[in-house]
């Protein structure tokens, strides 16, 4: 495989995501939501306003959290503790949901966008051979989705050890667990999401059903990805060690069975073969 | 030519001397679900010489060229490329040497023409740097599209996009160039000049395979023709040779004052037949020699002439004749709605005739 053309052809889709607005705009909007907006006004209600109430709904919540989660609370206070709950457990999902959402909706149409805009013919006639162009596609695909993850969690570090680090004496954001988490067990699940997600590209006709496709797909993934990360973050010990290691080799497998579904008569747009 | 022939037999073309032919394609099938797309289709493309792949919308020129490049493999047949097969492990250097435009222009529409350019020049291995913008630069000028290369190719004109691909086609400098329908799109003075880079191509040793429907592009370009309809070679070979063989013997068309009755030519000797053409007769003559005899017969019978002129068949003309014979051959009867299709394009691209 010739790597220099593999990053030309995802630099290349990488540009043209960039140029279009109409597609970055709402995912950062999407984003900011809640990776900042949302965890800001929770965190702030709880740790500033001061509201008994709220405080105190959310102290029984955390009350049905396992024994292993529960004793990793830090905090002297009870607006501290609940604090400090929702920075590390309530907001787990959402460094789940948004990559995954945005690395969907890029991996969606890379392929069938090709076909639809015609530029299809042009790499099937190139000598670029079809894995280099399945990889280049693949990673044009990871990076906006990661790229949300390293800035949206970035942000969501900084926010948090503002907001609650004061009531719990002083930065702890992030924790031993969601950096196993950001590191070792979301990229595995982006990756197999995104290899569903380009065999679908592959072989469907146009980029609408391509989205309502992966749509269907990507859902129970998200769902399986949520509930890991949210098990790892409460739970301990090895368990996170496991869990991403079963999802990078199911990632490798399914990578490696991804990489026949980009043909170039598929690029044409053309049943070959049938 | 040698292998100048109507393919209606079904039989397997003779053997092209692999040393002269930068591509063959041989008998090559090709099915898409129901559609029969190429039924033994024979294609030979000589080195160094422009060849000119000739049928209506339809005809299998588009799957031929996918099939060259090997971005489409063949159901049967075998298809060779710098003697290798594109569909092989030789594929991606095959492709290498190749320069393609497509019948629509694959560009993207979010870059600006460079960037475009700089895409392709990085998937052919040209790499990235001063050398190679230079070389893109040059590239785009020769279509004369340099000052539009910051522009988004979105907002190119039909006729723009067109002359980027080509430029895009041509910026590795490749052996052999396939052009899909080039200048669809173009102004007659950038079509002018499309055709004068292909003819220009093969004066420097390169190979063109040109498809097209319009005739009078192929007339005066091509060395080499290919007629195909549905997905089968009827015909290829040198233009002048085929129409050797469609019109072996002379022909005039002679036109007399008003009033004027040339019928006597009919019985003159060295006649061979006589049609009525637009104010006179076309006269079909054993020998040239005979023209001027039958001129001296017409004068001495004091008719007044008022133009003796030689018809030489253009492409339009020979091409009709050959998918005239095609379709007497597969239906027994003339006249069909596709061929009076072809007759009406060629006719609004400002064929002749």
């Amino acid at each position: 495989m010739n790597w220099s053309r593999v990053v030309t052809v995802a630099r290349t889709d990488l540009r043209q995501l960039a140029q279009a607005k109409d597609f970055w705009m709402p995912m950062t909007i999407l984003g900011s939501f809640f990776f900042v907006l949302i965890p800001a006004v929770l965190l702030l209600t709880v740790t500033r306003i001061g509201d008994v109430n709220a405080v105190g709904k959310i102290s029984e919540t955390l009350e049905v959290l396992p024994e292993a989660a529960k004793s990793q609370i830090r905090g002297a206070t009870p607006e501290g503790q609940t604090g400090y709950a929702l920075a590390v457990f309530l907001f787990a999902p959402v460094a789940v949901i948004v990559p995954l959402t945005i690395s969907t909706a890029v991996g969606a149409s890379t392929i069938v966008g090709e076909r639809e805009r015609g530029t299809g013919e042009f790499l099937a006639h190139s000598p670029a051979s079809a894995t280099e162009i399945y990889v280049g596609k693949l990673i044009a695909s990871l990076v906006p989705g990661y790229l949300t993850v390293v800035v949206g969690f970035s942000l969501y570090s900084v926010l948090v050890n503002l907001t609650v680090g004061p009531s719990v004496g002083g930065w702890f954001f992030p924790t031993a667990q969601w950096w196993i988490m950001i590191l070792w067990v979301l990229p595995p699940f982006l990756a197999i999401c995104l290899s569903f997600v380009l065999r679908l590209s592959a072989r469907v006709n146009s980029t609408a059903a391509a989205q309502q496709a992966s749509g269907l797909i990507s859902l129970p993934l998200i769902m399986i990805a949520y509930s890991q990360a949210t098990g790892i973050l409460f739970g301990a010990g090895s368990l996170p060690f496991f869990v991403g290691g079963v999802a990078w080799v199911l990632a490798g497998l399914s990578l490696t069975r991804g990489v026949r579904s980009v043909t170039r008569a598929r690029l044409l747009g053309v049943a070959d073969g049938t | 030519m040698d292998h100048a022939r109507v393919d209606q037999t079904n039989q397997p073309p003779p053997p092209a001397d692999p040393t002269k032919m930068v591509a063959t394609v041989a008998n090559v099938d090709k099915r898409f679900g129901k559609v029969q797309a190429l039924k033994r289709l024979n294609i030979d493309v000589p080195r160094a010489k422009i060849t000119v792949l000739l049928g209506p919308n339809g005809a299998g020129k588009t799957t031929a060229i996918r099939m060259i490049t090997g971005a489409m493999t063949p159901d049967s047949g075998a298809v060779q490329v710098f003697g290798g097969d594109p569909g092989g492990a030789e594929g991606e250097d095959i492709r290498r040497r190749c320069g393609v435009v497509s019948a629509k222009p694959s560009l993207y529409d979010r870059l600006s023409g460079r960037d475009n350019l700089r895409y392709a020049a990085e998937l052919y291995d040209l790499g990235r740097g001063s050398a190679v913008d230079a070389r893109i630069l040059e590239a785009a000028a020769q279509f004369g599209i340099e000052d539009a290369l910051d522009q988004q190719v979105g907002g190119y004109s039909t006729g723009m996009k067109t002359r980027l691909a080509l430029a895009r086609s041509i910026l590795h400098d490749p052996d052999l160039l396939l052009l899909d329908e080039p200048t669809s799109g173009l102004d007659p003075e950038s079509a002018q000049s499309v055709l004068a880079m292909v003819r220009e191509m093969t004066e420097r040793g390169r190979t063109v395979l040109l498809c097209t429907h319009l005739l009078l592009e192929a007339e005066g370009l091509a060395d080499e023709m290919v007629v195909v309809q549905d997905g089968t070679t009827l015909m290829w070979g040198d233009p002048e040779e085929l129409a050797r063989r469609y019109w072996p013997h002379p022909e005039v068309e002679i036109a007399a004052a008003p009033g004027e009755d040339l019928g006597a030519v009919v019985d003159m000797p060295g006649v061979i037949d006589v049609a009525a053409a637009d104010g006179g007769l076309r006269v079909v003559m054993e020998s040239p020699a005979v023209i001027g005899d039958v001129v001296q017969r017409l004068a001495l019978d004091g008719i007044s002439i008022r133009s003796v002129v030689p018809f030489k068949p253009s492409l339009e003309d020979l091409y009709f004749s050959i998918r005239r014979e095609y379709q007497i051959d597969q239906t027994g009867a003339a006249g069909d709605p596709l061929w009076d299709r072809v007759r009406l394009e060629s006719s609004v691209a400002g064929a002749p005739r």
